[in-house]
């Protein structure tokens, strides 16, 4: 079970540029993981990569860093491929790069929408089924993909985004039973309010978490498999609730 | 990965408590958010309206996502970063490597962008000077819209006046800095218990020959012959033969889970305090090793400290008295705050060295005096008796501390002031760039 245990790992992370991905993944590195990072923007991906090595103390040009887009999945397969040959192999895939949106501009905006759905469900789930094929051909690894607990229960002021997160997350749910005995980890971070540069701007509800305190608790969570996380850890009660809430007063509440 | 500002007022305050309605823009890209914003901001730890907007605008940037570092150089020290990476997070990094920041502020809750705008000083000012003496470039986006690079070769005058600038010539997107090589992270510490203010500025001077940083803290309640009692502080980086082998291990802290009534703080209770902290210091004299947050940030160790000062806040009213007025200077100004009945918290004099290169920058050769003051109906009344004081005695105020100081006042102890705002008008003739602060202090337009 305890497969963290044997040392550094290589691990591919969508998203480390920003918020809780860069969280993790300086987190990742200052313990010695070795990585290689994906995402958009060449300059920000050096600037990122440029802050993870002088953070875990590495020579320069020893992470390395691909272009990947969640809007052309033509990109995913090259950009996988990539960071394989230059880590000589792949333990972890981390995907947290996603799309955030109000609900009212996206009912506004039918484009916006399909943007936001085609970023945070299809071309996400086309990602991790190049990574899990790249997994699972090598014998097994660990899938850590970033929901949210937006998926758990339709929500009136997350209508489209948790509707695509809630898909999201069946999918990986899936793929833990399918892939199991093949030896892939599928671990599901379902992160409740963190304060990120996504969610810049709208107002912290209480318990919202700091993007360092995700990164402790999916680390550990990607070291013992644990096929689902709440982060922060008050998320887990809380929704443990908003799962059971009846749907007369799910019809009430804001929430 | 995709970024949003959206809307939400809430109140922004400064570190004194004293706050205003508005909103902080945040985001990783600073270069983004910075586009047409008015001020930019880090930790919020200016005790004043120094990183406060202007009424009329009511958003501010908040540089505290965009926290990567760019560079660094094992040979030279040399480092770059974003603005909003904090000096906490600096330390963990470097400490352990064997490197400091040159000059560090009383706190590790302030970004680098901060201690920029503030051109922080130290302990050890008399030796290092402050920040800015070590700032090789700066990364700005400048009130045309422009981004560039400004140093001592390029765009001189832009680098100077934004060291200790207070944020007001532009938003400071990286700071390039050249960190010092440290022989462990213990420090080497002799403290002291001393009987008066006039013993205080005799041993600050001594002290301050043989040991690069060091501090006073003074009780400020006792009157007449002991007036200014207090322990005197004063160290260095151990060097490796006399230190633990180990690394310091973090230490404990405790948080101030809510305000304190206004009431706690009377003469009473800050008495209690100060008397406590006093006779803490049985023998006469101390020496040995101590952590390094002991000695440098010892009110880090109480997260919300300034909780303690209830719901109307406090001011902070920090001055340098220069040598020119003698040594009784820091004697006759403790005396107009306690015959008004002032109290203190918290009183930390130090010495300062030579003027730096920053053109506002605070210190000058002289005393620096910092006084905690819980506000009350009188304050403003206090702040101006005491700057009529500083005034006279040809010293001058910390704009980072600042919240009631009068323009005239301002105005009369800054004969730096007018150089400053020509290089600002240079840079930013329409008065884009402005805070509550500059609006107070400066003129600017609200």
């Amino acid at each position: 079970m305890d497969q963290g245990a044997r040392g550094p790992k290589r691990v591919v992370v969508l998203g480390a540029t920003s918020g809780m991905g860069r969280a993790l993944a300086r987190r990742m590195a200052a313990r010695g993981d070795r990585l290689h990072v994906l995402g958009i923007g060449d300059d920000e991906l050096a600037r990122s990569v440029a802050d993870l090595e002088i953070r875990a103390g590495v020579r320069s040009g020893s992470i390395g860093w691909s272009r990947c887009d969640l809007e052309k999945p033509e990109t995913f397969a090259g950009a996988l491929e990539e960071a394989e040959r230059k880590l000589g192999g792949l333990d972890v895939v981390v995907v947290t790069a996603a799309m955030f949106a109000a609900q009212a501009d996206l009912e506004s905006d039918p484009k916006l929408t399909q943007r936001l759905l085609t970023i945070d469900f299809t071309n996400t789930v086309l990602f991790c089924e190049e990574a899990k094929r790249r997994l699972l051909a090598r014998g097994g690894g660990t899938l850590c993909v970033f929901s949210s607990v937006a998926g758990e229960r339709g929500r009136k002021p997350v209508a489209l985004y948790g509707a695509a997160k809630a898909g999201l997350t069946r999918y990986l749910e899936a793929m833990d039973h399918k892939h199991h005995a093949e030896g892939l980890r599928v671990v599901t971070v379902k992160p409740g309010f963190v304060k990120t540069g996504m969610t810049a701007g709208l107002k912290p509800p209480p318990f919202a978490g700091e993007p360092e305190d995700v990164a402790a608790r999916v680390m550990r969570a990607i070291d013992r498999g644990t096929p689902e996380v709440y982060a922060p850890v008050a998320w887990g009660p809380i929704m443990g609730v908003i799962r059971r809430l009846p749907r007369f007063v799910m019809r009430r509440v804001g929430f | 990965m995709r970024n949003g500002n959206g809307s939400g007022v809430s109140m922004i305050e400064g570190w004194g408590g004293i706050g205003v309605p508005g909103r902080e823009l945040r985001s990783e890209n600073l270069e983004r958010v910075t586009e047409r914003a008015v001020l930019s901001r880090g930790l919020g730890r200016s005790y004043g309206d120094s990183s406060l907007p202007p009424a009329s605008v009511g958003e501010v940037v908040n540089t505290t996502l965009a926290d990567r570092l760019l560079a660094f150089d094992e040979e030279t020290g040399l480092m770059r970063a974003e603005a909003g990476l904090s000096l906490l997070a600096l330390n963990r990094i470097f400490l352990p490597r064997g490197w400091f920041v040159p000059v560090t502020p009383g706190t590790q809750f302030v970004t680098l962008g901060g201690m920029v705008a503030s051109d922080v000083h130290g302990k050890e000012h008399h030796v290092r000077g402050c920040f800015g003496e070590h700032v090789t470039r700066l990364k700005m986006r400048v009130a045309d819209g422009r981004v560039l690079w400004c140093s001592d070769e390029q765009h001189q005058d832009l680098f100077r006046a934004t060291i200790g600038g207070m944020g007001l010539t532009g938003h400071i997107l990286e700071v390039e800095v050249r960190m010092m090589r440290i022989p462990t992270a213990w420090i080497l510490q002799e403290s002291r218990r001393v009987d008066d203010i006039d013993e205080f500025i005799a041993r600050l001077k001594d002290a301050s020959h043989r040991l690069p940083a060091t501090m006073g803290w003074i009780d400020l309640l006792t009157r007449g012959k002991n007036m200014g009692r207090g322990t005197l502080m004063a160290g260095d980086f151990a060097s490796a033969d006399v230190a633990p082998k180990r690394f310091p291990k973090p230490l404990p802290r405790v948080t101030m889970p809510f305000e304190l009534p206004s009431w706690t703080v009377d003469r009473w209770s800050v008495r209690a305090f100060n008397t406590a902290y006093y006779w803490k210091h049985l023998p006469r004299e101390m020496h040995g090793i101590v952590h390094w947050e002991t000695f440098f940030y010892p009110l880090d160790m109480i997260r919300h400290w300034n909780r303690m000062y209830g719901a109307r806040g406090f001011t902070q009213y920090q001055c340098v008295l220069p040598d020119s007025a003698g040594p009784s200077a820091p004697r006759r100004l403790l005396e107009i705050l306690t015959s008004r009945g002032g109290a203190s918290m918290l009183c930390v004099i130090k010495n300062c060295g030579p003027e730096g290169k920053g053109i506002l920058s605070f210190p000058m050769p002289g005393t620096s005096i910092a006084l905690d003051i819980p506000v009350r109906d009188d304050t403003q009344q206090l702040v101006d008796a005491l700057n009529e004081f500083v005034l006279r005695e040809g010293g001058r105020i910390y704009l980072t501390k600042d919240q009631f100081t009068r323009p005239e006042h301002f105005r009369a102890m800054e004969p730096r002031l007018p150089k400053f705002q020509e290089i600002r008008a240079k840079w930013d003739p329409e008065q884009r760039i402005r805070s509550a602060q500059s609006v107070r202090l400066f003129g600017d337009k609200p």
